[in-house]
């Protein structure tokens, strides 16, 4: 499964992009952001923004939206553009 | 249907030159409307920003947000230009343009335009000041103001 990373997000993890290979019974976006945010300290301050965003093959996600191995989710904070 | 113009991009526009394009083949329109948006001056001493996006999803949503204007009103050209990169106060942002049929719908179709790709497309602006850098938070009023639209 491929993890992008945007903005605070990625400067706070350190990288913008990597793969991951949860098991199987990791199938929402929720489950995933628990998963991930085990995997440093780093991750875990970061997934804990209280307004992260996800998406799930460059479209917005709730966070119990399916995720699969195939996929690629990304993480950000709320968009600041126009 | 009428091409839609949709440049992410580094460089900066012509608004003038995308107001000539919008008027080209036009259809039964009679009123473009465009929406310009500019890097503010901010009194407390913004010297730069830099305006990051996710390649692909950008572009994907931004195209269904022309999609969703256009199956609001009838439009005829539709244009979004969004720049990427490190900007400075004064320079341009963003350019959105509609041709449609009278200045009640045009105006409309621009303001949805510009409200849902301030709440939807995926950019992020980080802020240069004198005390460092600071990404710029997301404020409650855009999302007022993308919400009086609907979903």
């Amino acid at each position: 499964m491929k993890i992008v990373y945007f903005a605070a997000l990625r400067r706070e993890i350190g990288v913008g992009e990597e793969s991951v290979s949860p098991p199987a019974e990791i199938a929402t976006v929720a489950q995933l952001i628990e998963w991930l945010k085990a995997l440093s300290p780093k991750h875990a301050k970061a997934l804990s923004a209280p307004r992260l965003m996800a998406a799930v093959n460059q479209d917005h996600a709730a966070m119990d939206a399916p995720v699969s191995a195939a996929d690629e989710v990304a993480f950000f904070p709320p968009v600041t553009g126009g | 249907m009428a091409p839609v113009k949709l440049l992410v991009s580094a460089e900066d526009f012509d608004p003038g030159a995308e107001i000539a394009l919008l008027s080209e083949d036009q259809g039964e329109s009679g009123a473009i409307a465009t929406f310009i948006g500019l890097v503010r001056g901010a009194p407390d001493g913004v010297t730069a920003m830099t305006l990051e996006h996710y390649p692909g999803m950008t572009e994907k949503q931004i195209g269904r947000i022309i999609d969703e204007a256009r199956s609001r009103w009838t439009l005829d050209r539709v244009t979004v230009i969004h720049r990427v990169g490190r900007l400075c106060p004064g320079e341009r942002i963003v350019f959105v343009g509609v041709a449609g049929r009278h200045r009640g719908e045009s105006f409309a179709a621009c303001e949805f335009l510009i409200d849902w790709l301030k709440t939807r497309a995926p950019f992020w602006k980080l802020e240069e000041t004198p005390s460092g850098e600071r990404w710029v938070e997301a404020r409650d009023e855009d999302g007022k103001r993308a919400e009086r639209w609907g979903n």
